[in-house]
């Protein structure tokens, strides 16, 4: 038997193992196979396998190779246990034919991007692309996802197994796709790691797993750049997530308090991130081909400038949203264009802006309500903006916005109703 | 569907009651309410009054006993409940994490069972 310290040091290897090429493996394997969840069974055996073995014949020198080794005699040997499936017949086939020895130099094609592609995969629902992405390129566990999206976690889980299992049936072809499917393919991809990405960045700071998605999708955002270095979206979105990145530790006072992007500390801003997002959006707008991430990384670079300039420039903000919502009518960019218009032009433009929208479906939206009870406060008409105030709070999940939320509610009411 | 949300708060948050109408938490809810109704998802509902106000029930052995106050003795009590018309768990969730009282104690979100309640009130059909 090994020292507790040996299988400690171990752990900590399988882990970092793990960690660094869990999707690299997972993709890898899946792609010769087509079956997601037969891969990561068989990565979770490697895995296990490695826990038992590391500890007592030491860590060995390419430890992903092993993994892979392993992996791929345990997916193997399950396809041979069912062998009397017919089902697992082409599986056995596919393996057959693709019986390479694992490549001994530790080295093997990074499959990872047509990992993303199988994710985004049309027959995937749209809001299970995000959640599928996180577990098998990144590995995170159901519970994790599901705290993230707000969902009980036996509903996650059963849904990614159903998501696996739709993979396999459609037998999803693990490529990437040609030129005149991958414009709509990619969008699928960019979106489901912003999605990833905003989930993070809505939660509080320190707020645990939430925050650490937002670095997962960071990484996803880096990932895909460095898979598709030509590609203007993928570049506009890792600036994109970067800028906002960059704003981290300003949008808290050190009490906690909620600080909104105009009143935020420049000096707090990390310059080292915002000089990286602006020089990769150089680079896409250098490519001639604008697109929404474009559109809202220029958004945030704008709004960087403050750091600089010291003011901010709404009316570059207002007309690019003003593309952006040619672009992508969203509730959430149209809402915000009011709160730029508003900025840029005064209050009763922006009013009139989210007049337009559809009460049905901006009645339940934060932002909407947030927007509106600062553009009536700016008129003063006071009670119609306590009014909003008040839905704006109500509608609120995070307790410190809810506290600035009130914080100007409670002014407003001081200075007298109207 | 209907969804029971069960409040579930730590005694400042019952103490907060006695507080004025500048307390931020009752601040909090007032609106979380106004939210609640503005969206048409609020079917019923009511705070409960502090748990040491109630007593408990139950037969062991062929013997009454009664007990003051809550059930369980645990820091968080159950402190109101709301009845909520919602499209499915997903929404009934995010409803629950806007509520004030998720930040400050727990909110247990439970579908309600109306067949089982039908077997009870009408066992002939």
């Amino acid at each position: 038997m090994s020292e507790p310290a040996g299988d400690e040091d171990a752990r900590r290897a399988a882990e970092r193992v793990a960690r660094a090429s869990y999707g690299r493996l997972v993709a890898y394997l899946a792609a010769r196979t087509r079956d997601l969840a037969a891969a990561e069974d068989a990565l979770g055996d490697a895995l296990l396998a490695a826990l038992r073995t590391w500890p007592r014949d030491g860590v060995p020198g390419k430890p992903e190779a092993w993994l892979l080794t392993a992996a791929r005699n345990a997916l193997t040997d399950r396809a041979r246990h069912q062998r009397v499936v017919a089902a697992s017949e082409p599986v056995l086939r596919r393996l057959r034919q693709n019986a390479r020895p694992a490549p001994a130099s530790g080295e093997f094609p990074d499959e990872r991007l047509k990992l993303l592609f199988v994710c985004a995969h049309p027959a995937i629902e749209a809001g299970l692309r995000a959640p599928l992405m996180l577990q098998t390129v990144l590995g995170l566990d159901a519970a994790t996802i599901a705290r993230a999206f707000l969902v009980s976690p036996t509903a996650m889980s059963q849904r990614l197994v159903r998501a696996k299992a739709r993979i396999r049936d459609a037998a999803a072809r693990f490529a990437v796709p040609g030129a005149r499917e991958l414009p709509q393919r990619l969008d699928a991809v960019l979106e489901a790691v912003y999605a990833a990405f905003g989930l993070g960045w809505d939660a509080a700071p320190g707020a645990g797993a939430a925050t650490g998605l937002a670095e997962e999708a960071i990484w996803m955002a880096r990932d895909l750049v460095g898979l598709l270095p030509g590609e203007p979206e993928a570049l506009s979105l890792l600036a994109l997530v970067l800028h906002s990145h960059a704003r981290r530790a300003a949008r808290r006072s050190p009490e906690g308090v909620y600080i909104p992007l105009s009143e935020q500390d420049t000096g707090r801003w990390d310059a080292a991130l915002i000089a990286e997002a602006d020089a990769l959006l150089e680079r896409a707008a250098a490519r001639g081909r604008v697109g929404r991430f474009q559109l809202e990384a220029a958004i945030q670079s704008v709004h960087a400038e403050r750091a600089r300039s010291g003011r901010t420039e709404w009316t570059a903000i207002a007309r690019f949203y003003e593309q952006l919502a040619r672009l992508a009518p969203t509730l959430g960019v149209r809402t915000a264009q009011a709160a730029a218009v508003g900025e840029a032009s005064g209050p009763a433009h922006g009013l009139a802006l989210l007049d337009t929208l559809d009460p049905k479906a901006a009645g339940g939206y934060q932002p909407y309500w947030a927007v509106r009870a600062h553009l009536l406060q700016r008129l003063g008409r006071r009670k119609p903006a306590a009014a909003a105030f008040d839905l704006a709070i109500g509608l609120s999940p995070e307790p410190a916005v809810r506290a600035f939320l009130l914080s100007k509610r409670r002014a407003l009411a001081r200075h007298g109703g109207q | 569907m209907r969804f029971a949300m069960l409040i579930y708060e730590k005694p400042e948050a019952f103490a907060s009651r006695a507080n004025g109408d500048d307390d931020p938490y009752r601040g909090a809810w007032r609106v979380y309410y106004q939210a609640m109704t503005a969206a048409g998802v609020h079917v019923g509902g009511d705070p409960l009054d502090l748990p040491a106000t109630g007593a408990t029930v139950r037969l062991a052995d062929g013997k009454r006993h009664v007990q003051d106050g809550p059930y369980a003795d645990t820091k968080e009590q159950l402190a109101g409940f709301a009845v909520l018309e919602l499209p499915s768990l997903e929404a009934a969730l995010e409803w629950a994490a806007r509520c004030p009282a998720a930040a400050a104690g727990a909110v247990e979100v439970r579908p309600l069972a109306p067949e089982t309640k039908r077997r009870i009130t009408d066992p002939e059909a």
